[in-house]
């Protein structure tokens, strides 16, 4: 690569994008362990804890439910100061104006999940917690692109020296990390319905490919479910979408990466990370499969929500990666590449 | 006809409900002693209730109330205003009794006699009754709880202390009764008329009767059992 291009990359810049992401998926396991402990409403008041300012809330006080949701709060206050230096940062040191947007978006981004938790807690609104939930995520997926964007992995892709990504693959991942994105919507929903249990076998449920939620038979699972709430036929029904979803999904990963291997070879940076993908579904499908079996551990559903957030994050800077090396990309930018002149991407 | 005359023809509706086999295990607690306060009221790990069967088969916790003769709901009856708080208590990070029921407009009084702090956690799903969720710290005042409209098993819970939960019927009228640890239930005081005896629990379902209530008790009962 051209020492004074390299001289360009601003690598600390790239590192605090890449520290921020992770921060951000630790927030994700954060908020994850609060569902899955029932812990949403421990603390009821905000941004206060307890009436205490959420700093100065004594660790002595942190018991049960409190210790999840006041961490959460913490850390998420965390994210938010090092998405305001990032943002800050891309706005005084990246020349890419689009960045400049999408560090404004981040900042606005972490903002408006913090002030959507804050509601939720406030107004004692369950929706609301599922929007929080699918916001927590998508912020992940920006997060983790303003990474890439400020990666030299990034810069360097040119169409002179790589493969372009035929059309038909970029669909099919295209749409793969779409219908991912709704199982993360079909999940929190879930999550927020308390549906996790509302099918305690796997992969049959109640002993049958599809359960009868027939009234009599609703009756039957109530009677001997450990489960404190009531199972509705409609939790019932939104878990076996869940699964089905998941299988359709499990194609459409596998579908992509021999797609991938064929068109792109096996050496391909993308055809690794399709198979990259192939293999954390699985696991994906694998940790649900656990955390049906396990009564819903906390740890277990939480790993699994973080699984299903790895699984999207990879779709997505997948299709990013593979439009940008297509020459497809609507951004204009100019990038110095010493002797092979200026680079203009608007095609 | 007298006022003494009509409040002699009310009558008392009364039965045992049993449960009939083997009430299926119930879930062992185990998050409970991990909570440094909440343990050391159990040697070993306590366990869910969601079936109190006595001795001699006597089902508890049993929600027990009239319907009309076409099943509906009776409504515009109550007289929960005018009536006593109904008590729930949060006492070795337990809610005491698991299973209450109260009068639209009756006050429902929240206590905690535990040296910790839980919050009150209240989920109802009818459209007007509010959902709520409030701070009690040990020591501190009781709270009140009132709901609007009927509804069949409202959720109470503690969110700092996740096995806790409770179950609160409403009703708008006076003619329910929940059963105790024998089985037994009384409903007091019904007019004269055709009813549905309903008797609900909150895992097996519900059971209905039609009765004539005359002038005299009527006895009503039920047996549960869970069908294969």
């Amino acid at each position: 690569m051209d020492k004074k291009y390299k001289e360009k990359h601003n690598c600390w810049l790239h590192r605090f994008a890449v520290l921020t992401a992770v921060a951000t998926f630790l927030l994700l396991a954060a908020g994850g362990l609060v569902t899955s402990n029932g812990a949403g409403l421990s603390v009821p008041d905000w941004p206060n804890s307890y009436g205490y300012s959420m700093f100065a809330f004594p660790p002595s006080k942190w018991v049960g439910g409190i210790f999840y949701e006041h961490t959460h709060r913490l850390w998420a206050s965390v994210v938010g100061l090092m998405t305001t230096i990032l943002a800050v940062w891309i706005l005084l040191k990246d020349s890419r104006m689009w960045m400049k947007w999408l560090g404004l978006a981040a900042f606005l981004g972490v903002v408006a999940q913090g002030v959507l938790g804050g509601l939720r807690v406030i107004w004692v609104d369950a929706d609301l917690g599922i929007v929080h939930g699918v916001v927590g995520q998508t912020f992940f997926i920006l997060m983790c692109a303003i990474a890439l964007f400020t990666s030299r992995f990034w810069k360097g892709i040119s169409e002179e020296n790589k493969l372009n990504v035929p059309r038909s693959l970029r669909t099919v991942v295209l749409a793969t990390t779409g219908l991912i994105f709704v199982q993360l919507i079909l999940g929190a929903t879930m999550r927020g319905q308390h549906a996790g249990l509302a099918i305690p076998d796997f992969p049959l449920a109640y002993g049958q490919i599809w359960p009868d939620t027939s009234f009599a038979a609703l009756e039957h699972y109530n009677a001997l479910s450990s489960n404190p709430n009531i199972i509705t036929a409609f939790q019932i029904i939104l878990q076996m979408v869940h699964r089905l979803v998941a299988l359709t999904i499990f194609i459409g990963v596998t579908v992509c990466a021999v797609m991938a291997w064929r068109q792109l070879g096996r050496r391909d940076a993308l055809t690794k990370f399709a198979l990259f993908w192939l293999a954390l579904v699985m696991m994906q499908i694998g940790l649900g499969a656990w955390t049906v079996l396990s009564n819903k551990a906390a740890d277990i559903a939480t790993a699994h929500l973080l699984g299903g957030a790895l699984a999207l994050m990879t779709g997505a800077l997948w299709c990013i990666v593979a439009f940008r090396r297509s020459a497809r990309s609507l951004e204009t930018e100019t990038v110095p590449f010493g002797a092979l002149g200026t680079f203009a991407g608007n095609k | 006809m007298s006022v003494f005359s009509l409040v002699s023809r009310a009558a008392d509706i009364t039965g045992i409900i049993t449960f009939k086999g083997t009430p299926p295990p119930e879930y062992t607690n185990n998050l409970i002693m991990e909570n440094d306060y909440c343990s050391q009221f159990y040697s070993t790990p306590p366990t869910t209730h969601f079936y109190v069967v006595g001795n001699d088969g006597g089902l508890a916790d049993v929600v027990v109330y009239l319907k009309d003769a076409n099943g509906n709901d009776i409504t515009g009856e109550s007289t929960g205003t005018s009536q006593p708080p109904v008590a729930l208590d949060q006492k070795d990070c337990m809610y005491t009794p698991q299973i209450l029921a109260i009068q639209t407009g009756q006050k429902l009084e929240v206590k905690n006699s535990d040296q910790c702090v839980h919050n009150v956690h209240c989920v109802p799903t009818v459209s007007g009754n509010e959902e709520r969720n409030e701070v009690q710290m040990p020591g501190g005042p009781d709270l009140f709880f009132t709901f609007p409209k009927p509804e069949m098993f409202i959720t109470f819970k503690c969110d700092i202390h996740q096995w806790m939960f409770a179950w609160v019927s409403v009703f708008d009228n006076p003619y329910f009764d929940i059963s105790n640890t024998e089985g037994k239930f009384t409903i007091k005081n019904v007019p004269p008329g055709k009813y549905t005896l309903v008797a609900d629990h909150r895992k097996l379902g519900a059971q209905t009767q039609v009765i004539d209530v005359g002038d005299k008790n009527v006895t009503v009962n039920f047996t549960f059992e869970i069908k294969k």
